[in-house]
């Protein structure tokens, strides 16, 4: 395999320069499908029947800790990223379980939130805008789920077969997805949240 | 559920069919224990990552849904033929129509026009492979067995009924009952997905995988449109993915999207559905025309006319096709300005369409035309495909649009666009193509019967449905009294569809006859042609090109033969592949599994069936495998052996 010594290891050879690629261009898939989403929620939004609508319902509190959980989650991964270009393994490995567990923290309190959404008698069947609500926050949760799975299957590569081609490169790829998730909870926390207290 | 519930019951069609799905599949088992192929086939096929292998099991694929597909047509023809027919009831005639759409569309043109892709494209570019072999070995899987789900549903459990748009509220839990829209999100969400991957795949072996010299503006017209459909697709199928999954939360846990009480909204559904569909069209039809363009120039002996323009011409409808989707339901209350809008969109489309028909005629202008069986499909497209466009045009006018709206006109224009369009070029490429994989041509004689056959049958058949439609009869009408006059027409059409069914018989008779008796060929060129994908051997030895193509002009490999300008000129290298993997079928398998669980509400058996794909995702993504290198020996050997010389 040839090996590119003027480039990052992420980016060293043909393939993982490829796989780089590709995985931008499903983010622009993603980024067609959260806004599919989002379009729903929109269309969605005041269509609340005889349920409650979001200002009844939403929570500031909870929010503003799962939005510094992720963010700062952004910021650590990104700290990974640059341990594992100076090619210190262990910092890298660090930063990279402090993302998980931001992460992990972000996913409960969401959960929990979802439970009191159900308390307070705004089910999935309640009415079109909770219906909306719960698939555009739940396709988020979903995938932040699968990145913690993911983030975990990445570790253990890392622990186990040091900083290589395929490792740095799937570590990038996986901070890549980190960051995207981060940018949906921003539009998530400005036209859900704050759209919807205001 | 009850047993009587779960299997479909009450039709001596339905016995017939499961009868045969269970001697088929008896049959191929013990066939293949006979022959003593399981290994054969698991080693060679089942577990391939070969993009001309992959190719062929989506070509194959696609054919075996093009007969499903067909038969649905002729029992909605034969049930039509005449007025008060008692053939098949109204729900067995909804079902038919329903999976008649679906499968043509989603699991026999667009898995066709993705088996081409995948067998030229890299020979085109004088790539290896695709970007990403196994990922594409997925794309497959995930395909195949969303179209074995959709298929399953016609012996368990029923199949959708609500038309292949699976409008709300008709596709609700509330007036479609049964099991069958369930199979629809989840069949089409599965081979969905496999689709966007190979979209994701293409976009990457087509911008990153091209030989060296080989510039955007000397790319084959095939690739171009490859790219293009890929990049669409890209782009439309999350849209695709997200109203699926909405049916479903709507179907199976009883949310309130499109239902018609709690706010929810069924045009919601309809917006989203040909927000998708729409661009849908055109993931069909412009590999189509990369085919014909292909083609044309070949058997014309001269260079694509307005290379450039038909590059754009690609581009800008790409880019309407996201802009016209309203179109589909003018009549549906949504006010002038935005008909208005819909409509001049639409009819903007026809411009640069227009520009690629001439672009053709101007190919074929002074050519030396030799008239093969591709050659007389590309060349019935055009005057075809004009009549389906023209038709197109009096639908995009929105006011007009009222008198036709539903109406088997609109019918006849779809089929009169999606045949010639989609379906002939398949057909012309797959005659075109075949030597290429096979290493021997498809009988010229019998390729031009099943030809001429096709087109007049299909004239036959669709001619009449736009007089049907001027004169007020409507689609989906599962029958239709004497007094209307609809009677003769359609029996007219009927006859025109089993001259169809006749003309797809002789192709693939052909198929046997000429693995029987055509003779084989040795140069791995055997059109004179223009392009890459002709200058290795057939068949295609598994890593493409023993030596890395370099690009100085368009049409390569004509520049090599007439201007002597050299395309080979470097040493033969060992060259590495990737090793062939069980996984993806697994991985397909299982979703089969969740889709299969999820369809009748079963959650614990759809939640350990989530859990084995997450399992068998971990697995590749540990997967230390490096593939496999091919010794410059070898190559040589295999070269040899390929040019029939003796060792």
């Amino acid at each position: 395999m040839n090996i590119d010594a003027t480039k990052p290891l992420e980016y060293g050879s043909e393939e993982n320069s490829n796989k780089i690629f590709g995985f931008w261009i499903f983010l622009g898939a993603e980024i067609a499908l959260f806004a599919t989403l989002f379009t729903v929620y929109l269309v969605l939004v005041n269509r609340f029947a005889a349920g409650p609508s979001g200002p009844e319902i939403f929570e500031l509190s909870g929010v503003l800790v799962e939005t510094f959980l992720l963010l700062t989650s952004s910021f650590t991964i990104g700290l990974a990223i640059h341990s594992m270009r100076l090619g210190l393994k262990k910092p890298m490995m660090v930063f990279m379980i402090l993302t998980l567990i931001m992460g992990l923290g972000f996913l409960g309190i969401e959960i929990s939130e979802f439970f009191t959404y159900v308390h307070e008698g705004a089910t999935l069947s309640t009415s079109a805008f909770v219906s909306a609500l719960f698939v555009l926050l739940g396709t988020h949760g979903a995938h932040v789920g699968f990145g913690l799975l993911w983030g975990i299957a990445i570790l253990i590569q890392v622990k186990r077969q040091g900083l290589t081609l395929a490792t740095t490169n799937k570590s990038f790829i996986f901070s890549l997805y980190w960051h995207f998730l981060d940018v949906v909870w921003i539009f998530i926390f400005s036209f859900v949240y704050l759209k919807g207290l205001m | 559920m009850k047993w009587d519930e779960f299997f479909v019951t009450g039709e001596p069609m339905i016995y017939g069919a499961m009868a045969s799905i269970v001697l088929a599949t008896i049959a191929i088992i013990v066939g293949l224990t006979y022959f003593k192929k399981w290994g054969y086939l698991w080693r060679e096929w089942l577990t391939t990552v070969d993009h001309k292998r992959i190719g062929v099991m989506y070509i194959l694929s696609a054919l075996i849904m093009l007969f499903r597909g067909g038969v649905d047509a002729i029992m909605m023809r034969f049930q039509t033929a005449v007025p008060e027919n008692t053939f098949l009831d109204s729900q067995h005639y909804n079902e038919v129509f329903t999976t008649h759409g679906l499968v043509m569309i989603l699991f026999m043109a667009m898995p066709f026009i993705i088996g081409i892709m995948n067998v030229v494209v890299p020979l085109q570019i004088g790539a290896r492979d695709v970007a990403f072999p196994r990922l594409n070995a997925i794309s497959f899987w995930l395909f195949f067995f969303g179209a074995m789900l959709l298929n399953l549903s016609f012996v368990i459990g029923g199949s959708p009924d609500a038309g292949w748009t699976a409008y709300f509220p008709l596709a609700s839990i509330e007036f479609s009952p049964t099991v069958g829209n369930n199979y629809y999100s989840l069949a089409l969400q599965i081979s969905g997905i496999g689709t966007l991957l190979t979209g994701i795949n293409f976009i990457v072996t087509i911008l990153k995988m091209r030989a060296p010299g080989m510039k955007l503006m000397r790319m084959p017209m095939f690739t171009w449109s490859s790219l293009i459909t890929s990049v669409i697709i890209t782009f439309a199928f999350p849209v695709l993915t997200i109203a699926l999954a909405l049916m479903m939360f709507d179907r199976i846990f009883g949310s309130q999207f499109f239902t018609m009480a709690n706010g929810g909204m069924d045009m919601l559904w309809a917006n989203l559905f040909w927000v998708w569909g729409h661009p849908e069209v055109y993931i069909v039809i412009l590999p189509a025309f990369g085919i014909y363009s292909e083609i044309i120039s070949t058997f014309s002996k001269k260079n694509l006319y307005g290379y450039s323009s038909m590059v754009w011409s690609m581009v800008i409808i790409s880019l309407l096709s996201f802009l016209v989707w309203a179109h589909h339901f003018y009549t549906m209350g949504q006010g002038a300005m935005v008909n208005g809008f819909f409509s001049i969109t639409t009819m903007a489309i026809s411009v640069p369409t227009g520009v690629k028909i001439f672009n053709w005629l101007f190919t074929m202008r002074k050519g030396k035309i030799s008239f093969t069986t591709p050659m007389l499909y590309s060349l019935a497209f055009i005057p075809i495909f004009t009549i389906g466009g023209v038709t197109g045009v009096m639908l995009a006018m929105a006011s007009a649009d009222y008198q036709y709206h539903n109406t088997m006109f609109l019918v006849a224009h779809f089929h009169y666009v999606l045949i010639p369009g989609t379906v002939f070029a398949v057909i012309a490429g797959f005659h075109y193509w075949f030597p290429k994989v096979f290493g021997f041509k498809l009988n010229d004689r019998l390729g031009k019967h099943a030809f001429w056959w096709i087109a007049i049958s299909f004239n036959v058949t669709f001619f009449p449905l736009f007089f049907l439609g001027l004169k007020g009869m409507t689609r989906r009408m599962y029958t239709y009294s004497e007094e209307t006059g609809f009677g003769p027409l359609n029996m007219l059409s009927f006859v025109g569809a089993l001259g169809l069914a006749i003309g797809f018989a002789i192709l693939v008779y052909n198929i046997y006859y000429s693995i029987r008796y055509s003779p084989r060929e040795t140069n791995g060129d055997p059109w004179d042609a223009r392009t890459l994908e002709w200058a290795t051997s057939s068949p295609i030895p598994a890593y493409n090109f023993a030596v890395t193509p370099n690009v100085k002009t368009r049409d390569a490999l004509w520049a090599a033969k007439h201007d002597n300008i050299s395309i080979f000129d470097e040493e033969i290298k060992p060259i590495h592949l990737p090793s062939n993997t069980g996984k993806p079928i697994i991985l397909g398998a299982i979703f089969f599994a969740f889709g299969f669980a999820m369809v009748f509400s079963w959650f614990i058996p759809a939640i350990i069936a989530g859990i084995g794909i997450i399992i068998v995702m971990a697995t590749m993504s540990f997967d230390r495998d490096h593939g496999i290198t091919v010794s410059v020996k070898e190559i040589m050997e295999t070269e040899k052996k390929l040019r029939g010389e003796t060792l």
